[in-house]
């Protein structure tokens, strides 16, 4: 059964639509990332989801109770839905244990029991013994695990996550991932985790929603996401790589396709029913490899970017100097900016048309 | 991130609360309005006819301009330099000097007055030891317009000091050090970078010093009734003392004229802040500090002596006459009492009631405002921000309006018995209390709406997904976070509720006599050296309030207590 459905909802702040038609359902216990740029209307999903706002269109539902429609809207505090601000929210004036206890006491828990909780969900972050610190002499990463122990005392079926790593330095944030990864094996809970960052989406998550102005542009696994993107805007979001143009010649039963390109005709994975005509073509930097002259086509090398073990080549094929294939090589072999290269494709991904 | 819209419970607060705004700030407007145009029902405007083409009218009406544009000018040419001085230059103790320079402000004028009455009169202690005392029966040199302007600017500067600084903190840095690396000396770039750029600031301030001065009844009543110099104010404060409430209608045309001045001044006052905020860019930064160099201790020493002139001389003249048996008699030791003292706390019944008076009124109109204001604030961070505007400028209104046209518009609605209840609240304490209720709501309501603008709303989303109701979140999240604030606010009520004279003097009756209220019966009756104990007594906790309120500076939200730098 899903934990969260959406259908066809919507929320506009003035002319702009923030989320538009969205529809995604979110399974039991899965971990789901919502994956886009800023400004593309993830948070405001989110916020959504938790009843912070109130859609214009369509429907929420939580297991099989509906939260938010024309007809119905459950307040935030009656949704028993988790949420892991961007800025923790921690009261100032509540210490960490008041903090983490206060959904506890809301719900009428007090004495032993509210303490043994809120060492138990202590104990689970990680913090144990810190409970009479303020927030304030915390640093980022216990703040935010503070966060997740109130989340976790409160027992929520669902915890939302907005963008929880943003504001921690960059050597903390594979920690805090792992932490929450940790979180959700103890709480069970259905995650919802909105970010920018695709290797923390494509990292940690069951499936991603990628977004991008307002809407849910493709809902996948990662591996999915990464190999069969369904337009141009999800391939170029996620993972390296380049979308190029090319034309569909022919297509077979076996999930493949007669594309030429850069001079040359390939055979590329493509949907099914894919037709013939003029398409965009993913390339990932491991489906380009360098041949021997004479094979495949001529492209030449606009920039080398070091990497240690490896080095990226970015190199322009001749058919098509407009655009840039990205490729990985070991960095011993040789290659510097202005050599000709000869690259053939060992795979792609014909995008499908819309 | 916009608050939370609301739910159920709070729904049913919200419109309680802006039920009362609009029953204490609007209604009384509107009735005023009412009366001055149309005092039978329909639209009639032979008194407001009779009160345009009274000769009295038209002088008064001068004498408040005449007065007001001069306390205004004095009061930009003291604030606007004293900003420039602590906002620019290396002087030190900016803090003691800044508390100090707010104080006449927070002082009740009419304490004022006394003091300098006290100070430069006939029977002056200190003029007399100098030898340099007006002849006995010779008028008081500060009788009449001079001596009013000269204490209007001293009690507005600080207004105009506010706005100037406020200007100069938000001065784009690299103006100035452009100016800088083109070689111009720090005078130069004052004279041709900043003041210029100040222009907005520093009118801004002054049109809050002229509506102020416009307002202010203890200076005039005062320093203008014995010498027959008569402004608005007192001439509204002497035809109702004189004609009772069958002159309600003419003073209710009286009060509508002058809220017009005051209004269009703080219409003008607003259109000027826009353009300030037009004409600085977002480029902020912290403003330059220029050493003084060896001119520091001429400056600071000229800023000390200054202060000491208007502010301890006139002080220590009020202590004088509060510390001898009776006017005329110099302070020696051997004339040294505390009688006057014990006389207006103990044993005269008129006084001891009007401290007693003061300090409840003030203490429950502060508590009351403060929990007022909480939860509104509250409610308002969520709302539509142009509800928020429309609150705050109906919360403005009774403040701003001068305190006479308040308490006329208190009696028009009060005076009759209150629907439903069948009882009548003129003639008894609790139309002050009304009154102040009206006028001192924005003081409270500010503070708390600044402090919530300052906290993350998700603070309070994180107890709204915690499960908490409307109710748990305000006694739990948003009060203590606000608390700081909120005291704070309650404080400046509190103060100004205890120091007020304006609108307790129209609206007193034998048995709820204000401090302000007795202070003026006092002096009228002749009686210096009673009416300067209670001064004193006053003074004493104005300053205790301030320090006290000093103890919270550091949590309380950054504008709340003018006096801190």
């Amino acid at each position: 059964m899903a934990a969260v459905t959406l259908e066809h909802v919507g929320k506009r702040f003035g002319a702009l639509a923030a989320v538009d038609d969205v529809s995604l359902r979110v399974e039991a216990g899965e971990f789901l990332a919502v994956l886009g740029p800023s400004g593309c209307g993830k948070s405001t999903l989110l916020r959504l989801i938790a009843g912070f706002e109130r859609p214009d269109a369509g429907t929420i539902s939580l297991g099989e109770h509906r939260v938010s429609g024309p007809d119905a809207f459950v307040a935030p505090e009656d949704r028993h839905v988790g949420m892991v601000f961007q800025s923790y929210a921690l009261w100032p004036h509540m210490s960490v244990a008041g903090n983490i206890g206060y959904p506890l006491r809301v719900q009428k828990l007090a004495g032993r029991e509210l303490a043994r909780q809120v060492d138990a969900a202590l104990d689970a972050v990680g913090l144990t013994g810190l409970g009479d610190r303020r927030p304030a002499e915390l640093s980022g990463g216990q703040r935010q695990r503070v966060a997740l122990a109130r989340c976790l005392a409160m027992k929520a079926r669902i915890v939302l996550l907005d963008e929880p790593l943003a504001n921690l330095d960059v050597h903390l944030r594979a920690r805090m991932l792992a932490e929450i990864a940790a979180f959700r094996t103890l709480s069970k809970a259905t995650l919802v985790y909105v970010t920018h960052d695709q290797a923390e989406a494509l990292g940690v998550a069951d499936r991603v929603a990628v977004m991008a102005g307002g809407r849910v542009r493709q809902v996948a696994a990662p591996a999915a996401l990464y190999r069969t993107p369904q337009d141009g805007v999800v391939s170029r979001f996620v993972g390296p790589g380049t979308v190029a143009r090319g034309e569909v010649t022919q297509t077979y039963a076996n999930g493949h396709a007669a594309v030429a390109l850069f001079g040359r005709e390939w055979q590329i994975r493509s949907a099914p029913g894919q037709g013939a005509g003029p398409v965009e073509v993913c390339i990932r930097p491991e489906d380009v490899a360098i041949v021997s002259p004479g094979n495949g086509f001529a492209a030449s090398v606009a920039r080398v970017l070091y990497q240690g073990g490896r080095t990226v080549v970015e190199a322009a094929p001749a058919s098509d100097p407009g655009t840039t294939l990205s490729l990985s090589v070991r960095s011993s072999e040789p290659v510097a900016p202005g050599a000709t290269l000869h690259l053939s494709l060992v795979d792609g991904w014909v995008i499908p048309g819309r | 991130m916009p608050w939370m819209p609301a739910r159920r419970g709070e729904r049913l607060t919200f419109a309680t609360l802006l039920g009362l705004v609009v029953l204490l700030a609007v209604v009384p407007i509107a009735r005023l309005a009412q009366e001055a145009l149309a005092p039978h029902g329909k639209l009639d405007v032979g008194v407001l006819d009779d009160v345009v083409h009274s000769p009295a009218v038209w002088h008064a009406a001068g004498n408040t301009l005449t007065v007001s544009l001069g306390g205004a000018a004095l009061a930009i040419l003291l604030g606007a330099a004293f900003a420039l001085l602590v906002s620019l230059t290396d002087i030190r103790a900016k803090k003691p000097l800044v508390f100090c320079f707010m104080m006449p402000l927070l002082i009740a004028p009419q304490v004022t007055a006394l003091a300098w009455i006290n100070l430069l009169g006939p029977n002056s202690t200190l003029l007399r030891a100098l030898g340099i005392a007006p002849a006995p029966g010779s008028a008081h040199p500060l009788y009449g317009p001079g001596g009013i302007v000269l204490l209007l600017g001293l009690e507005q500067a600080p207004v105009v000091f506010l706005a100037v600084r406020a200007g100069l903190r938000a001065l784009p840095r690299d103006l100035v050090e452009a100016a800088q690396a083109a070689g111009a000396r720090p005078w130069r770039i004052v004279r041709t970078i900043v003041l210029p750029l100040m222009m907005p600031s520093v009118a801004a301030g002054g049109m809050l010093a002229f509506v102020g001065s416009i307002g202010n009844f203890g200076i005039p009543a005062f320093l203008g009734i014995p010498a027959g110099f008569t402004v608005l104010v007192t001439l509204i404060y002497q035809r109702l003392a004189g004609f009772g409430t069958s002159a309600l209608s003419e003073v209710a045309a009286l009060s509508l004229l002058l809220a017009l001045i005051a209004l269009c001044g703080l219409a003008l006052n607003g259109w000027l802040a826009r353009r300030r905020d037009v004409r600085v860019t977002a480029w902020t930064t912290a403003t330059p500090e220029w050493t003084l160099g060896r001119l520091r201790g001429a400056v600071e020493g000229a800023c000390w002596s200054g202060l000491f002139l208007v502010l301890a001389l006139p002080f220590a003249a009020l202590v004088a006459t509060a510390l001898v048996p009776a006017i005329g008699v110099s302070l020696t030791p051997r004339n040294f009492t505390l009688a006057n003292f014990h006389f207006v706390l103990f044993d005269y019944a008129a006084t001891r009631r009007a401290f007693l008076n003061s300090a409840s009124l003030a203490a429950t109109a502060a508590v009351m405002l403060v929990v007022m204001a909480v939860p509104l604030g509250y409610s308002l961070a969520g709302r539509r921000s142009s509800l928020r505007q429309a609150v705050g400028f109906v919360a403005e209104l009774p403040y701003a309006v001068p305190g006479v046209v308040l308490a006329i518009a208190m009696i028009l609605c009060l005076l009759r018995p209150l629907p439903l209840l069948g009882l009548s609240l003129y003639s008894t304490i609790w139309i002050i209390l009304v009154a102040y209720l009206s006028r001192f709501m924005l003081l409270a309501l500010r503070p708390v709406t600044n402090a919530l603008r300052q906290i993350d709303p998700s603070l309070d989303e994180a107890a709204r997904m915690s499960g908490a109701r409307y109710a748990r979140r305000v006694m739990t999240v948003i009060m203590p976070m606000v608390a700081p604030s909120a005291v704070a606010g309650g404080m400046l009520v509190f103060l100004m509720a205890f120091n007020e004279l304006t609108v307790s003097a129209l609206l007193w009756s034998s048995g709820s006599e204000t401090v302000g209220v007795v202070l003026f019966s006092l002096e009228q009756a002749g009686d210096a050296v009673s009416a300067a104990a209670v001064a004193v007594i006053a003074v004493v906790v104005t300053l205790g309030m301030m320090l006290l309120s000093n103890g919270l500076a550091s949590r309380v939200a950054r504008g709340v207590l003018p006096w801190q730098p």
